[in-house]
């Protein structure tokens, strides 16, 4: 009906000479003010929610936090030492394992497939970022712990490892369509072949984009809880093995915060703290980075 | 930009037979599959881990409203209903605000705002779900506890929407969570279709004599309709599949009620918090079921929204990223 081609035939009553012009004025104000709301209204929870986490869990916050293993349930002390130390392995497997296979298959997206290839691996991408984490975890579940017959942190870095892929790839594509295809010309010009000019010369010149897009990877899949529920499981105990169960600062936050202690609340609230301090550092330096190199492109 | 001289010289001086090309273009070939690979692994391997589930439970599974694992019976309706009560009203609400921020955005703020509040709400994406979830127990549901539910039940109690006892943990505060976590999604979307929309729309508009808010509905609105459509279900697909915030308030109690202070239970919860209890192979297998009812649905409604999306604002997600 009102498609943009008749936008026009639908702006032909308005030019009726002032006949209702103070109503037109009173709802333009009405429904600028209320898009003007909206805006507040969207930026509040980010306040409210930063501003909890940190009001809760300044006091909390200790170096026994990082230091200590969890003591038995009520008690006083301890801290979530197995879930950072879990937290800093799982996330090191999953990028390990997850990062080259990104970049690699962001090198092809955008330098090999051509047009139509391009658009249906994007696409086949952009559906894999949309999989709910927890379908990740069962997948890692049936592919690694059936067969493995345990609970490992090694299935919690490969769950975590597909989560990165679509992340790292779409930015790594990105990154690379950045790069002028002069560069690209001047290199093939000297008797370059295209996977060298790649290799030495397009990826180098992207490496400061695709490096922030790593990080932001890196900090979404540190959040990450409910791939992990049924893959690492959790640990009471430090661990750096990864056939063993393995906790998780998530994991731990989602624990504590369910159970009834108090002094599990509290140490909730502190690892909440680190968590989302060290996501949004990450996420504020990717933005930086990323603005300055797209922002550049005119 | 430099070209490194050196690698040049180094390539001009040798004349050998070059594995390298195919080599390399195998590999890059072979990653990108690995994407179709975890694609197809997933729905292979959440339904073979689910057979014994889908064998005991046959089609009433999607129907039966009874969830008893002592008895091994296994319906899925109470979560299913309490996704789609969940998911639809938090994406209304976020439709509602993420549209509106997003014509903010594009069309009034000043730049100097639209900078920072672009990035504020960016970063609303950014803290993980288990944080809501925590914010969501001690301080979300207390509140709309004492705010909400107690003036509302108190008024509104006769209607059904509005029945039972206020507590604060439930389906309101599910929403509540859902639609801050939804938001992001539909306003980021929904900015990069309005600043897709040519700005001779809005010069036609404005010099036909319309209001700003008319030039808005008039001219920026029908331009852009499919694209916040794809924004809607876009944000439709991340709702259905939040796990951890809305685990922790909901209060996972399988019962099927319209009213938002009753508790509830969504697919992806119920599969969060009893998948560790579950002993029995027919239980477990029943709850992977259930993942596979989830991953199905979510595969086809973003399937869907990206081919919605891209229509109208391919060329713009590079934008997104910076702005």
């Amino acid at each position: 009906m009102s498609g943009a081609a008749t936008t026009p035939a639908g702006l032909r009553r308005l030019s009726v000479p002032g006949r209702d012009m103070r109503r037109r004025r009173t709802t333009d104000r009405i429904m600028l003010a209320l898009l003007g709301a909206a805006a507040v209204l969207a930026a509040v929870p980010l306040v409210l929610v930063l501003l909890f986490v940190l009001i809760q869990g300044l006091p909390a916050l200790n170096v026994a936090l990082i230091t200590q293993s969890p003591v038995p349930a009520g008690s006083p002390g301890g801290g979530v030492a197995p879930a950072v130390v879990g937290t800093l392995l799982m996330v090191t497997v999953g990028t390990v394992i997850g990062t080259p296979i990104a970049v690699l298959a962001g090198i092809y997206i955008r330098e090999y497939a051509g047009g139509r290839g391009a658009t249906l691996i994007r696409f086949l991408v952009d559906v894999l970022a949309g999989v709910p984490t927890i379908a990740i975890g069962l997948f890692a579940y049936g592919l690694v712990v059936v067969p493995m017959g345990s609970f490992s942190g090694l299935a919690g870095g490969i769950a975590l490892a597909m989560i990165i892929i679509p992340i790292v790839a779409r930015i790594t594509d990105e990154m690379l369509g950045l790069v002028p295809g002069s560069v690209r010309e001047a290199a093939y010009a000297l008797g370059i072949p295209p996977w060298k000019t790649i290799v030495r010369v397009v990826l180098p010149a992207a490496s400061t984009g695709i490096i922030t897009g790593i990080l932001l990877g890196v900090a979404r899949i540190a959040g990450e809880t409910a791939p992990l529920i049924f893959t690492a499981l959790g640990n009471d105990r430090i661990t750096t093995s990864l056939g063993e169960p393995m906790d998780a600062l998530p994991l731990r936050i989602w624990v504590y915060a369910s159970g009834p202690y108090d002094s599990w609340h509290a140490q909730a609230w502190a690892a909440s703290l680190v968590l989302v301090f060290l996501v949004l550092a990450f996420a504020i330096l990717t933005r930086l980075v990323l603005r300055r190199r797209l922002g550049s492109r005119g | 930009m430099t070209v490194q001289v050196g690698a040049v010289r180094a390539e001009l001086g040798r004349r050998r037979p070059r594995f390298g090309e195919p080599v390399f273009r195998g590999l890059v070939a072979l990653a990108s599959l690995t994407v179709l690979a975890i694609i197809a692994g997933l729905i292979i391997v959440i339904a073979s881990t689910a057979s014994t589930g889908i064998a005991h439970n046959g089609l009433g599974f999607l129907w039966g409203t009874t969830w008893d694992p002592v008895r091994n019976v296994f319906g899925a309706l109470p979560f299913i209903y309490g996704t789609l009560l969940t998911a639809v009203t938090a994406l209304i609400l976020a439709m509602l605000i993420g549209v509106g921020v997003a014509l903010f955005l594009v069309e009034l703020s000043p730049r100097w705002l639209a900078g920072p509040l672009g990035f504020m709400i960016e970063m609303l994406a950014a803290i993980p779900s288990v944080v809501y979830g925590l914010w969501g127990i001690f301080v979300l549901a207390p509140w709309l506890r004492d705010y909400v539910e107690v003036p509302l039940h108190s008024t509104l109690g006769w209607l059904p929407f509005f029945s039972g006892y206020p507590i604060g943990i439930g389906n309101l505060a599910a929403v509540v969570v859902l639609t801050i976590m939804v938001l992001p999604t539909v306003a980021a979307v929904s900015r990069d279709v309005i600043s897709a929309v040519p700005g001779s729309q809005r010069e036609a508009a404005l010099a036909l004599g319309a209001t700003r808010w008319e030039t808005i509905r008039m001219g920026v609105l029908p331009y852009a309709r499919s694209g916040i459509l794809g924004a809607g279900i876009l944000g439709l697909a991340r709702g259905v599949g939040e796990t951890m915030a809305v685990t922790m308030v909901i209060g996972n109690s399988p019962t099927i009620s319209l009213s938002f202070l009753a508790q509830g239970y969504t697919m992806a919860s119920v599969i969060a918090n009893e998948f560790t209890e579950a002993t029995t192979n027919v239980y477990r297998s029943s709850l992977i079921e259930i993942g596979l009812l989830l991953l199905i649905v979510t595969l086809i409604v973003n399937a869907a929204a990206r081919l919605l999306v891209w229509r109208v604002s391919y060329t713009s997600t590079s934008r997104s990223l910076a702005a």
